[in-house]
């Protein structure tokens, strides 16, 4: 299997207020292959969505380099869709609007790119719902928007961060399921951001641990065997996920102390 | 509730222009303030006679050349101010080093009184419509310009840089985000500026003109004329609702998309 996405010692620093450098990542080398499903989990504040943005070319690194399918990259990275944690429909866009906004930026006409938005819009389970606006829809519905919006371009790369933290429980345990059947449908290199282990065992093929922050960097790296296809609710039961996730939980627990303790004693400073 | 409290407003305004009339018609109460009966219709006009001049008006048909050029101020006056805003807005809210240039001279010309320059304006533009609307614009512009500004600046760096992955181009985002984004500013700043409009025009005409109906109050002011300027008045005040009601009945439409303003999230689930 080739490599889809290779990030070679890269190191993010920003200079803050006081004129101080802030490292958030550090030294961080990592491969994802191609079709590979790929969790980044790491305590809060541990620099998972710098990291994110550099693969994305939102962000240039202090140091190192990211190669995308071999070529090192410059520039906003264009083989890679992106879901963001936050709100990031256009909320004067309609949803049908929304998903076609890729394809409009592409310059490709509407009489082409609004059967193919309508068809992505019912593939994520959103059919009749083309002229509501952002607001008229729940937040799973949003999320539905915004996958379909990132699919439409169909990128080689899908890099996802925390997609589903504000959603309810059942609510994110449809959409994992669904992000799944979509994946395994066409296999695309994933990079997805989580805190939650749970979350990051049961979607992935290899899970990544990256120490608390600053400076954070990889500190291990896991194997998940369990088969496929899953569904994330059932798969949590099973002898093998609790094996799994004892073992990562355990080489996590320090980080998440650590990390805890920084942010504690930055609030009492 | 609706009903009475619509029975208990129109009541209010019964009993203000009741107390009007007994207050000023002369002869109808023994003199209180002034010895003269007749003085106090001098200052203050009498309903029943300045109802009459505005029935007049319309009767005749006298009044609607002048509305008609009120009009016409007011409308110009707000697209070209509106415009002009939005333009600067979004140029200065886009170019750090052009906003920094430009922004103590800004401040001050928000600072500086505006209505001085209606006899710059008459001298440069005559007494027609033309120097009316530029005074309603300088007045209009500041407006729209400092919505458009801060709109340019509040864009969600979500939307932008989920745009930027989408594959918009600099010049897509501006057409694509920041316009959106920044009409909406001028939206919700419609009824503010286009008031600004009104008393643009108004005050042009009074301070010199031919036609409109500042002019009519201007001319009954020469005169003594005080029922027909308080005519004026009332009539201004009746334009300038239904001048709002319009701007109400234009956002609604406009801005569908706007959470407040449908009120309809519920709807969703």
């Amino acid at each position: 299997m080739s490599i889809a996405v290779e990030l070679e010692g890269v190191t993010c620093a920003f200079s803050t207020k006081g004129g101080g450098a802030y490292t958030a990542v550090k030294d961080v080398s990592l491969a994802v292959a191609e079709g590979e499903f790929v969790s980044v989990v790491g305590p809060t504040g541990c620099g998972k969505s710098t990291l994110l943005n550099v693969v994305a070319g939102l962000l240039k690194p202090t140091e190192g380099r990211v190669r995308v399918l071999g070529d090192v990259l410059s520039g906003v990275n264009a083989r890679a869709g992106y879901m963001f944690q936050s709100e990031a429909l256009m909320p004067w866009r309609s949803a049908l609007d929304n998903v076609v906004a890729g394809l409009d930026f592409r310059g490709e006409d509407r009489a082409s790119s609004y059967p193919k938005a309508e068809a992505w819009l019912e593939r994520v389970g959103l059919a009749g719902f083309g002229n509501r606006y952002p607001h008229q829809l729940s937040g799973g519905m949003r999320k539905r928007v915004s996958l379909a919006q990132m699919l439409i371009l169909d990128p080689q790369i899908l890099l996802m961060d925390e997609p589903f933290s504000a959603l309810d429980v059942q609510t994110r345990v449809l959409m994992e399921n669904e992000l799944l059947e979509l994946w395994s449908a066409n296999r695309k290199s994933v990079i997805f951001i989580t805190h939650d282990l749970e979350e990051a065992i049961s979607l992935s093929d290899r899970v990544v641990v990256l120490s608390a922050g600053p400076a954070s960097r990889p500190i291990g790296e896991y194997l998940i065997d369990l088969p496929r296809p899953r569904d994330v609710s059932e798969i949590r039961l099973t002898p093998r996920f609790i094996a799994l996730h004892d073992k990562i939980w355990h080489a996590m627990k320090d980080e998440v102390l650590k990390g805890y303790a920084q942010t504690r004693n930055r609030v009492s400073a | 509730m609706r009903r009475r409290l619509w029975f208990w407003q129109a009541m209010l305004l019964a009993s203000v222009f009741s107390f009007w009339h007994v207050a000023t018609h002369p002869e109808l109460i023994p003199p209180v303030v002034w010895d003269n009966p007749h003085r106090a219709a001098f200052f203050f006009g009498e309903p029943v006679k300045i109802v009459k001049v505005i029935i007049d008006w319309f009767a005749s048909g006298e009044i609607y050349p002048h509305l008609w050029v009120t009009l016409q101020e007011t409308a110009l006056a707000f697209v070209i101010g509106a415009v002009l805003g939005l333009a600067v807005g979004l140029w200065l809210g886009l170019s750090h080093f052009a906003s920094a240039l430009a922004d103590p001279y800004i401040k001050a010309m928000n600072a500086m009184p505006r209505v001085v320059l209606a006899p710059i304006f008459m001298v440069w533009f005559g007494l027609g419509i033309w120097s009316k609307v530029a005074l309603g614009v300088t007045l209009v512009f500041f407006i729209v310009f400092f919505n458009v500004y801060q709109g340019v600046k509040e864009v969600s760096p979500v939307v932008l840089n989920n745009a930027t992955m989408l594959g918009a181009t600099r010049r897509q985002l501006l057409r694509y985000v920041y316009l959106p984004s920044a009409t909406s500013w001028v939206f919700s700043s419609l009824h503010t500026s286009v008031g600004m409009a009104f008393v643009g025009a108004v005050v042009g005409e009074y301070l010199g003109s031919a036609r409109g109906v500042g002019y009519l109050i201007h001319m009954a002011e020469g005169s003594f004329d005080i029922n027909t300027v308080f005519a004026g008045i009332l009539l201004l005040t009746l334009f300038a609702l239904v001048l709002d009601q319009a701007v109400s009945m234009a956002e609604r439409r406009l801005l569908v998309w706007r959470p407040s303003q449908a009120g309809d999230a519920d709807r969703a689930l």
